[in-house]
């Protein structure tokens, strides 16, 4: 509760600190609109629906492309961590591929696809997926071989092995590059939805990008605050009860 | 008897099994390394009879961990041959488990789920029948209030009982124990000698079980081999003639031991002589 009210008079200072920069009109209010008119902005979107539909829009383009990621990635790292064939080729890919930053692979994807939800879905993709095979390579590379020796001698197989013993012991690894291909895909969709328009559906980004266009300051303050809320609730929703239990078994710092 | 009412399966499963008789034949073992290739195992032949405890004590090196995996199936003799109840050992089986001196117990799994993964191994038994062998082994080495313990909650003692229960579940004929009680506490130690032998007598297995420290061997087992090292060879044997459960701290268990330690030193003596 204590640590609930500190968190809750720490925003409500950072509010007023900004209805404070407002009103003394330090900036140009059309440059920093004051919080109530940000609210205004996200009451009437939130009401006309198009708040929810480009959430919506944004978070499927995201989670089809993540899911995508995921599939390739996770045996592709078994592979690499498996094979040397695999990891000199996909493996030497992946860890070039993952350097470099995955805005970059919007103006590939614009020509390729065109403007199409594909072209979303590539770079969603392409931001999960190396994160993905690298974090599982070094996880099942990290597992202790005595792991392995110790299943064996209790009659366990290939494929049981790999399913139950590699995987699960590989798991901290698979979470944490799982974490890094959403933080990875999230922020590269963001970058393609604001520098393309598609036709088939306007996600966050893209109004963020038309909050520009408009000089509608409210619009895109509101808009980058609901994209943080997206963020952290992606966290505590979906990583932060794997994160627990992982570190309650393996009897690591929470 | 707490399981009183077992169901078919379940006796059955827990039934005695009969333990196995090893027979190692000539079994050498090198390993090439950068200092050029060294002989781990010369040509060692050693019996085990059915449900006999057999210790092998020696040096840092002298091989007794490979002899140990080869019997395990986990590696591959160079030459020879071993047999477990005549037939040849050519890979990993739960007829023979193995305990390592790290008790290797799966950090992902409770204590429970640890003592539950080679059951789920085993064809042919419900849910709830592994769930009571599983269960009933916990209870064996007196865990039970633990089965939903984490692995990283238990002390060294305890994860080793673990493991142990985990190597009986299966109901192997056969134990092979590298070191297992080497990273222990001497009071723990104590304490799991006693409970090794008294489930050794109660679920009669054929153990063979490896160690440097000459006191444990004697007080574990009916029979110890020495070996000696460069290349691993059985430099001596000696049968341990007291009346069980002994006592680490009895003077007949100490006369054994200064006996083999004595050998063990002479025959380490020599083989530095011959260096020179």
């Amino acid at each position: 509760m204590k640590r609930f009210l500190l968190a809750f008079l720490f925003f409500a200072v950072l509010i007023a600190l900004w209805e404070w920069a407002f009103r003394a009109k330090i900036w140009s209010p059309v440059l920093l609109p004051a919080p109530q008119q940000v609210a205004e902005y996200l009451k009437t979107s939130a009401t006309d629906g198009t708040l929810f539909q480009a959430t919506v829009i944004t978070m499927r383009r995201l989670l089809i492309g993540y899911v995508i990621g995921l599939i390739g990635g996770l045996p592709l790292g078994l592979l690499t961590a498996r094979w040397e064939l695999f990891q000199d080729t996909i493996g030497t890919l992946a860890l070039g591929l993952q350097t470099l930053p995955s805005v970059c692979w919007v103006p590939l994807a614009l020509l390729w696809f065109g403007q199409t939800e594909a072209a979303m879905l590539f770079v969603v993709v392409m931001g999960t997926l190396w994160s993905v095979v690298i974090a599982t390579d070094t996880g099942v590379r990290h597992v202790p071989p005595i792991y392995r020796r110790a299943a064996l001698t209790m009659g366990s197989k290939r494929l049981h092995i790999w399913l139950k013993v590699i995987l699960p012991a590989a798991l901290p690894f698979i979470v944490s590059g799982m974490k890094q291909g959403w933080a990875f895909a999230w922020r590269s969709l963001m970058a393609a939805e604001i520098f393309v328009t598609i036709l088939t559906g306007f996600g966050l980004g893209q109004l963020l990008h038309y909050g520009r266009e408009l000089s509608a300051m409210d619009q895109v303050i509101g808009i980058m605050l609901v994209i943080v809320v997206i963020g952290l609730l992606a966290d505590k929703i979906l990583f932060s009860p794997v994160e627990r239990f992982l570190h309650r078994r393996w009897g690591t710092n929470p | 008897m707490r399981f009183g009412h077992k169901t078919g399966s379940v006796t059955e499963e827990l039934a005695l099994v009969s333990p196995s008789k090893l027979a190692i034949d000539k079994v050498s073992k090198s390993f090439r390394s950068r200092a050029g290739t060294v002989l781990a195992l010369d040509r060692v032949s050693l019996n085990v009879a059915e449900a006999e405890f057999v210790c092998i004590v020696g040096a840092s090196g002298c091989g007794k961990s490979t002899l140990l995996n080869i019997i395990a199936g986990l590696e591959k003799p160079d030459s020879g041959t071993v047999l477990a109840d005549g037939k040849p050992v050519t890979a990993p089986g739960r007829e023979r488990l193995v305990m390592f001196q790290e008790p290797a117990l799966f950090p992902w799994l409770d204590v429970l789920g640890n003592v539950l993964f080679p059951l789920k191994l085993k064809p042919n038994l419900t849910k709830k029948d592994r769930r009571d062998v599983a269960k009933y082994y916990l209870e064996l080495v007196e865990l039970t209030r633990f089965e939903r313990a984490n692995i990283h909650e238990l002390s060294g003692g305890m994860k080793q009982r673990v493991a142990l229960a985990r190597a009986l579940a299966p109901n192997p004929r056969v134990l092979l124990m590298d070191e297992p009680f080497a990273a222990l506490d001497a009071l723990t130690r104590e304490q799991l000698y006693g409970d090794l032998q008294r489930i050794w007598k109660s679920r009669r297995k054929t153990i063979v079980f490896v160690t440097h420290n000459v006191r444990e061997a004697v007080c574990l087992g009916d029979r110890v081999l020495l070996f000696s090292p460069h290349p691993g060879r059985v430099q001596e044997e000696f049968v341990i003639e007291l009346p069980r459960p002994r006592d680490l701290n009895s003077v007949e268990l100490a006369t054994y031991a200064s006996r083999i330690t004595h050998a063990l030193k002479s025959g380490a003596q020599s083989e530095t002589a011959t260096a020179k």
